[in-house]
C-alpha cells in the first residue's frame, strides 16, 4: 500500500462564496470553485476523467455535477461517509490512479445552506435511528455534547479547555480576510454563551455558513507540468465502526488513531515530522479529541495543551490556520477546506498567516458524529 | 444463515409496548447485541436469542439539551451501559434540567405515561 506515496499531486484549489453566497444556487457554486480550481491548476476540463463530490443537497452528486459542469468521467465516486468524504476521495483517487482508472480527477462540494435556511443542513434517516432520536438528542451536536462530557469526566478536561479552541481558531481566523468570524473573541465569551446541549453553549459550535470549494488531483507526473508547485498526498488512510454515538465502541478514543496510523504508515512519516494540522472543528472537542488520537500529545492531555497556546498563531503546531469550521467557514461538510488550507499553506500563499518553513501537513476530516474519520498527509516536492 | 421469521426491530418494539424490555444475546458467541440485528455484530452468526434485561447499569455520559421553558424547559440525554455490556440511549427521569453525574447506577423503567424505555436512579423511591 505504502507504494502510493506520492504517486498523485493536488494541482489546483479553490473556494468560492465562503461565509455567504446569497442568489446562488449549491449546484452553480460548485461549479464556480471547480472551473477556478481548474484555471488554478491550469488544466482544460476536457483532460478531467476522474470525478468525486458529496453535497447536503444533491443526493447523486456526481451525476448532477456531470451534467452540469459536461464531464464524462471513466472514473466517479459519490462515497458518502459525513464531513470527511474529500479526504477519502482523494485516498480513492490514489488507488485508482494508480490502477490507470483516471488520471485528472476533481473533488467538489457546494453549499448554500445559510442563504437558504439559515441552519445546519443535516440528512439523518433510518428507522434504526429511532433508538436515538426517541431521547431528543439535537443532531449533531448532542452526540459530540456526550463524547465532551465523558472527556471532561474521565481526563479532567475543563470548560475553559474546550473554549480555548474556539478562541484559538478565531485568533487564526483574524489573520484570514477570507473567515466568516473574525470579531474578538475570549474564553468568558465562550464559557457563558447560551447553552446548546451541554457542555456546549453556542460558542463551542461551529458556524452555519455557505462555503464552496474544490480541488485538482493529478497523476504525480501530470500535476508536475502544470502551472502550480504540486502538493503531493504523502499518504491517506481512512476509518469507520459505527454511525451512532450509542455504538462507538470509546467516546474518547475515536476511529482518528486507525486512519492516521494508516495514513503515517503510507507516508512514512512520523508525527513528529508533521509540522501543520487541519481538522475538522464541528465542536470544540473534536481538535482536542484529534491533537490526542493523531498522536501529538497523550490521551487526555488535549485540554491543557491547547489553553497554553500551543495551537494557536505563535504557538509550536499551527492547527487550523484559516479558522476552521468555528470561525472560517462551516457548508455542512467542512473536510474539504482542510486540504484547500492545508495546499494553500504548502505552496505557501497564505499570505498574514502564513506558516514558515513548511514541508509536511496532516489534513483530517470527520464524518456524522465522529462516526468516520479520513486523514491526508500532504507535502511539498522537497518531502518526495 | 438463520433467516429471521420476523423484524428484530419490530420485535423489540412490539415487547417494549407489553412492557418487557429484552436484548438480545449471540446463541453462538455469547456476547449481547443492541439496537437490534439480524445479524451478530461480533461474530455474524444469526442465532440471536432474545433475553429478558433487568435494565441495571451505569449512566456512561449525560448531555443535557437546551429547550425554550414553554417547550417544556431543557431535558437530560444520556448513554446507558447495562451490565450484559450493551450500550444505549436513553433519559434519567428525575433530575429536570439538572445533569445526571456519570457513573450513577440507574435501573430500566417503562413508565405508563411514556412508551420510551427509560431509567431512573437505583436507589430512587
Amino acid at each position: 500500500m505504502s507504494g502510493l506515496r506520492g504517486n498523485c499531486a493536488i494541482a489546483g484549489v479553490a473556494t468560492f462564496g465562503i461565509g455567504e453566497t446569497p442568489g446562488f444556487d449549491a449546484m452553480e457554486a460548485q461549479a464556480i470553485a471547480a472551473a477556478m480550481a481548474l484555471e488554478d491548476a491550469g488544466i482544460d476540463k476536457s483532460r478531467v476523467d476522474g470525478l468525486f463530490g458529496a453535497m447536503q443537497s444533491e443526493f447523486l452528486n456526481t451525476l448532477a455535477f456531470s451534467e452540469y459542469f459536461g464531464i464524462a468521467p471513466t472514473f466517479s465516486s459519490n462515497n458518502r461517509i459525513g464531513g470527511s468524504s474529500f479526504l477519502a476521495h482523494v485516498q480513492e483517487a490514489m488507488a485508482a490512479i494508480e490502477a490507470g482508472l483516471c488520471s485528472v480527477a476533481l473533488i467538489t462540494y457546494g453549499s448554500v445552506q445559510r442563504s437558504l435556511m439559515g441552519k445546519l443542513q443535516t440528512a439523518v434517516s433510518a428507522a434504526w435511528t429511532r433508538h436515538e432520536t426517541d431521547y431528543g438528542p439535537r443532531f449533531p451536536v448532542s452526540s459530540y455534547a456526550l463524547m465532551a462530557r465523558r472527556h471532561m469526566h474521565e481526563f479532567g478536561t475543563t470548560r475553559e479547555h474546550l473554549a480555548h479552541v474556539a478562541v484559538s481558531a478565531r485568533k487564526w481566523a483574524q489573520l484570514n480576510p477570507e473567515a466568516f468570524a473574525r470579531g474578538p473573541l475570549s474564553v468568558g465569551d465562550v464559557v457563558t454563551a447560551r447553552s446548546v446541549s451541554s457542555p456546549f453553549g453556542t460558542l463551542d459550535c461551529c458556524l452555519v455558513t455557505d462555503g464552496s470549494g474544490a480541488l485538482v488531483i493529478a497523476r504525480a507526473d501530470i500535476a508536475r507540468d502544470l502551472k502550480r508547485p504540486p502538493v503531493y498526498v504523502l499518504g491517506a488512510g481512512v476509518a469507520h465502526r459505527a454511525k451512532h454515538v450509542l455504538g462507538m465502541e470509546s467516546l474518547t478514543t475515536t476511529t482518528a488513531v486507525e486512519s492516521a496510523a494508516r495514513a503515517c504508515a503510507m507516508a512514512r512519516v512520523d508525527v513528529a515530522d508533521i509540522q501543520m494540522l487541519q481538522v475538522y472543528d464541528a465542536f470544540t472537542i473534536n481538535t482536542i479529541l484529534l491533537l490526542e488520537d493523531l498522536g501529538f500529545v497523550e490521551k487526555g492531555a488535549g485540554g491543557p495543551f491547547v489553553a497554553e497556546g500551543r495551537i494557536a498563531p505563535g504557538g509550536e503546531l499551527p492547527v487550523n490556520t484559516n479558522g476552521g469550521g468555528l470561525s472560517c467557514c462551516h457548508p455542512g461538510m467542512y473536510g474539504l477546506f482542510t486540504l484547500i488550507e492545508g495546499v494553500r499553506q504548502l505552496r505557501g500563499e497564505a499570505g498574514e498567516r502564513q506558516v514558515p518553513g513548511l514541508d509536511v501537513a496532516l489534513c483530517h476530516g470527520v464524518g456524522g458524529a465522529f462516526s468516520s474519520n479520513a486523514t491526508c498527509i500532504l507535502g511539498t516536492e522537497a518531502t518526495l | 444463515m438463520i433467516t429471521p421469521s420476523e423484524s428484530p426491530e419490530a420485535a423489540y418494539r412490539a415487547a417494549l409496548e407489553a412492557g418487557r424490555f429484552q436484548v438480545q444475546r449471540c446463541a453462538d458467541c455469547s456476547a449481547f447485541a443492541f439496537p437490534p440485528r439480524v445479524v451478530c455484530p461480533t461474530c455474524g452468526s444469526g442465532a440471536l436469542e432474545w433475553r429478558a434485561s433487568a435494565g441495571i447499569g451505569a449512566v456512561h455520559s449525560c448531555t443535557v439539551v437546551n429547550r425554550r421553558a414553554e417547550a417544556g424547559g431543557p431535558y437530560n440525554v444520556v448513554l446507558v451501559d447495562l451490565e450484559e455490556g450493551v450500550r444505549l440511549m436513553s433519559h434519567v427521569v428525575g433530575f429536570g434540567a439538572q445533569e445526571v453525574p456519570l457513573d450513577l447506577r440507574v435501573r430500566a423503567q417503562i413508565a405508563p405515561e411514556d412508551p420510551r424505555l427509560t431509567f431512573r436512579a437505583e436507589d430512587a423511591e
